[in-house]
Order: C-alpha cells, then sequence, then structure tokens
C-alpha cells in the first residue's frame, strides 16, 4: 500500500466549492531512464486517478511519464449532497489503491 | 500543529531586516529563504509536503522495529537539534543514523538495516521530525570540540579535479548563482530532506556526496568519520537555525 496524504474538509455547505487536494507515494519511473547497470528501467507510473462522489466520477486523470514522483493533484467541485468520496489510482504492474473519507453536506 | 515558520515570525522578519542592513554576515540563513515562494509553500504545508509521507512511513518503523519498547515520540523532540553527539561506548562522535544503527544492532541485537535504504531514512526523518521548529543547539561535550575543528578543515580543505573547497563555494560565494542554481549558505537544518532533483528523500551524506562527485572528488566511504564530522561542523555553523526536517529543497 503506497501512503498518502489527503486535504478533504469533513463537511460543507450546500453549494460551496470544495477544495481536495492528494498527494500519494509513487517513484512514477518514467521507462526511458536507465539504472546503475546501464539498462533502461521498465515505466513504473499511475496512469489514471479518478474521484468517485457517491459512485459518480466528479473529477479524473490521466497521468504520463515525465510527470514527477508523488504526484499531486489538487481539484475542486460543488458539493450538492452528503456522501462518500472515492479516490482511485491505477498504474502499471497492476498499481491500485483506493482511499474513502466522507463529506457532511449541511 | 508545530510549524517552524508561524510562531517565529517576528524574529524571521527581524533577521530580514538585520541581513538587509548589515549584509549576509547577520547569521546564517537557511536555504528556506532563497527557494521560490512555490517551494515554500510546498514545505510548509504537510498535505503538500512529499517528505511527510515518509514521516508517516518512520512513525510505523518506530512501532514495528520496536523502538516504543524504551522510546516515545516525545522524548525524542530536540534530539536531532544536538546531534551529532559523542558516543563514550566507541570513544569517538556518532550522528543520529549511527545512533538509530547502534540501537538496533547493540541493544536489540538484530541485522543491520542499510543506511540509506528506506526503513532507516524513515525512522530517521521521523525522529528528526519531533525536533521541527527548534534551534539547531550543537553539542556542549568538550571532546566534540576536536571533532568539529576535523570538519571544519575538511570543509575548508581544496578537493577533486575542480580544487574547489566547501567553502569556496558555500562562504565565499553564498547568493551568487552557479549555472542557473543559486548557492545556497549549506546549512544542514533540515536533513532527511524532499530533494526535487532526487524526486526522493534524502540524507545529509548522500548531499556531500553529490557535492563532492560535482567537484570531481572521490567520496568518502558511506558512514566515514569524515562525515560525521563535517556534520558536526555544519551544526555548529548553523547555530540557531530551526531545524526543518523534512525540509523540501530544489
Amino acid at each position: 500500500m503506497a501512503r498518502t496524504l489527503l486535504r478533504v474538509p469533513g463537511t460543507a455547505q450546500r453549494g460551496e466549492v470544495v477544495e481536495i487536494r492528494t498527494l500519494i507515494q509513487h517513484p512514477m519511473e518514467t521507462g526511458f531512464r536507465p539504472g546503475a547497470d546501464g539498462t533502461v528501467q521498465p515505466r513504473d507510473i499511475i496512469r489514471r486517478f479518478t474521484c468517485l462522489y457517491n459512485n459518480r466520477p466528479v473529477f479524473e486523470a490521466d497521468l504520463h511519464p515525465a510527470i514527477a514522483a508523488n504526484p499531486y493533484l489538487t481539484f475542486t467541485f460543488v458539493a450538492r449532497e452528503s456522501g462518500v468520496l472515492a479516490f482511485i489510482w491505477e498504474g502499471d504492474n497492476g498499481f491500485s489503491q483506493t482511499e474513502t473519507r466522507a463529506l457532511t453536506v449541511a | 500543529m508545530n510549524h517552524p515558520w508561524t510562531g517565529p515570525r517576528l524574529a524571521r522578519v527581524a533577521l530580514l531586516l538585520a541581513v538587509a542592513v548589515f549584509g549576509p554576515a547577520a547569521g546564517p540563513r537557511s536555504g528556506f529563504e532563497t527557494m521560490s515562494p512555490e517551494l515554500r509553500a510546498m514545505q510548509q504545508d504537510d498535505l503538500a509536503n512529499p517528505g511527510m509521507l515518509h514521516v508517516a512511513e518512520g512513525e510505523a518503523q518506530f512501532q514495528q522495529q520496536g523502538c516504543t519498547a524504551c522510546h516515545s515520540a516525545e522524548a525524542m523532540q530536540g534530539v536531532a537539534a544536538r546531534y551529532p553527539a559523542f558516543d563514550a561506548a566507541r570513544d569517538g562522535p556518532i550522528d543520529l543514523a549511527g545512533r538509530i544503527a547502534q540501537c538496533r544492532e547493540e541493544r536489540q541485537g538484530r541485522a543491520p538495516l542499510p543506511r540509506e535504504g528506506k526503513e532507516m531514512l524513515a525512522l530517521s526523518v521521523f525522529v528528526a521530525h519531533q525536533s521541527r521548529g527548534l534551534p539547531l543547539t550543537p553539542n556542549p561535550d568538550p571532546r566534540m570540540e576536536f571533532v568539529r575543528r576535523q570538519g571544519e578543515a575538511l570543509f575548508r580543505e581544496r578537493r577533486g579535479q575542480l580544487n574547489l573547497s566547501c567553502g569556496q563555494c558555500h562562504d565565499d560565494n553564498a547568493g551568487r548563482r552557479l549555472a542557473g542554481s543559486l548557492i545556497p549558505e549549506g546549512h544542514a537544518n533540515g536533513y532527511p530532506l524532499y530533494r526535487l532533483e532526487w524526486q526522493g528523500l534524502g540524507s545529509l551524506q548522500r548531499r556531500l556526496r553529490n557535492c563532492m562527485v560535482g567537484v570531481r572528488s572521490e567520496p568518502f566511504a558511506p558512514g566515514a568519520a569524515e562525515y560525521i564530522a563535517l556534520e558536526a561542523f555544519l551544526a555548529e555553523r548553523a547555530r540557531g537555525l530551526v531545524v526543518e526536517t523534512p525540509a523540501v529543497r530544489p
């Protein structure tokens, strides 16, 4: 399991623009760099990030080589109802991680 | 939240004023001061600073490796600010990573961890993080004085094919540029730190090796006494700067 740092407000007003910040530990190996022995290190990156809000996508991103290690993504959406936010990172070598946070809308 | 830059803000403003009036000789200046605003924001925000991922890892290791049988995280507060220390048992100086290794090998009787492996870096950064915001107060043990002098000699010694000493860049030319990069004063007040160039967390010894390779000299062996002497001198040189671990640097 990769370590993550998530900033998610626990509560929000209805219609409020909520800012989410996510950081995940990942080497984001580009697939172009030679290692210490001179052979090219195989690519190992996160390919896709999805944020689901009550199972509906509110933010998605495709990631590519040359994105820095430990990708930091921040985005906003409008809070309309209480629910569960799911953050899903998927990548090479079967990498998959899901974190969930509750958001209460007053 | 224990934050290094909100509490002493007034002191920092005073320091900046002093620098403006008296020039850079007014006191040591952390590399933090000369970074871009974006990087400073990254370091200050615990949810954007990638070093905090390693601190979290270190906290888990601190439990898993059995450190909590003797130590608490609270008791680690201020430890990193006074290292390297003098170790009577080995009759020589010891740095923080060396102390953790000694604890593990001699007191726990377990196989050594690789010095710059993931676990050791995580443990070091977790312990050092407990001192964040505290000023560096080098070890007052009189036996460290000799070590610091050794370190200063190494700092002033010209090295490598480029025939440069540490001081020629970090004392004589600090604040100027080497190619596109700003030359910092070279204070070791945030290690282990997250360096963008490394795309990861690294130790002070890694940084020193980097510089030595840069002037085309042979780096010391990993864990060599010379590194600890240099670290002891650097701590004295940066006396009073607050610990920033985990710092972020370009």
